[in-house]
């Protein structure tokens, strides 16, 4: 079935600078394979080498993450919406912080 | 290339990090790339920070809000063009910290530094290149309706 893939902004020049890609999928990896199947420079910038999403990327169906559900295999019907959402975090790091490789 | 914001939305995002302070505010910029470069910030989405084991020096949002920022964006016709967080006691420059956690590239993140309850400086960096090879570069901020 046809579901719609929202590719955040840094990941747009990659994906022929659309913000909303159809797939054909059944589940979110088969949503995952189809979006890089038709633009394969994602791919790199979504999966580390050992094809696993990188660690900063949060993949969505609608509300929920799909760490959260069954992963790659979490089905999807039409309806449905898959989001990719790089994480947003950071803050101040003094000077004794950074002599300590604080985290 | 600039990041512009109306004075209201400049006003905003730094009123939020007095009111969190001494804890670090975030929040979203939601907007429009412009042809020839450069951002325009239409709205901006304030946010809770999810490190409340750390707020005075760390910030997190969430990407359940994240999603839900970035889907009512999309389909409004807008772009998240990039973040905003403060730096209480401390300078509105980013931190090694902010470099390795940010993964928007080509987005802006906008920082204040807030002094003892009260705003200071903000200024913005956009975020250029590839995660391996990332760097912040110092970007004009332009506020509009002064």
């Amino acid at each position: 079935m046809s579901i719609k893939i929202l590719i955040p902004t840094p990941l747009r020049p990659y994906a022929g600078k659309q913000s909303i890609i159809e797939v054909t999928a059944h589940t979110v990896g088969e949503a995952l394979a189809d979006l890089v199947a038709q633009h394969p420079d994602l791919r790199k910038h979504l999966f580390s080498e050992d094809g696993k999403l990188r660690s900063f990327v949060n993949v969505y169906l609608n509300d929920e993450d799909i760490r959260y559900l069954s992963k790659d295999a979490t089905p999807v019907k039409e309806t449905d919406i898959v989001s990719i959402v790089p994480s947003v975090a950071g803050g101040i790091q003094t000077v004794a912080q950074a002599q300590k490789g604080f985290q | 290339m600039e990041l512009t914001i109306p004075l209201t939305l400049y006003n905003q995002l730094r009123q939020h990090g007095e009111a969190t302070y001494p804890h670090e505010c975030c929040g979203v910029l939601i907007g429009a790339f412009a042809e020839a470069g450069g951002k325009i910030v239409k709205a901006i989405v304030q946010c809770g920070n999810t490190r409340t084991d750390s707020p005075e020096n760390r910030y997190h949002i969430s990407p359940t809000e994240l999603v839900r920022i970035q889907r009512e964006a999309i389909l409004a016709g807008y772009d998240i063009v990039g973040f905003y967080h403060s730096h209480p006691d401390h300078p509105a420059r980013w931190s090694v910290t902010d470099l390795a956690e940010a993964h928007w590239t080509g987005c802006s993140y906008v920082i204040t530094s807030v002094e003892n309850g009260h705003a200071i400086l903000t200024n913005s960096f956009l975020l250029v290149d590839q995660e391996e090879a990332k760097r912040f570069e110092d970007e004009v901020l332009e506020v509009i309706g002064k």
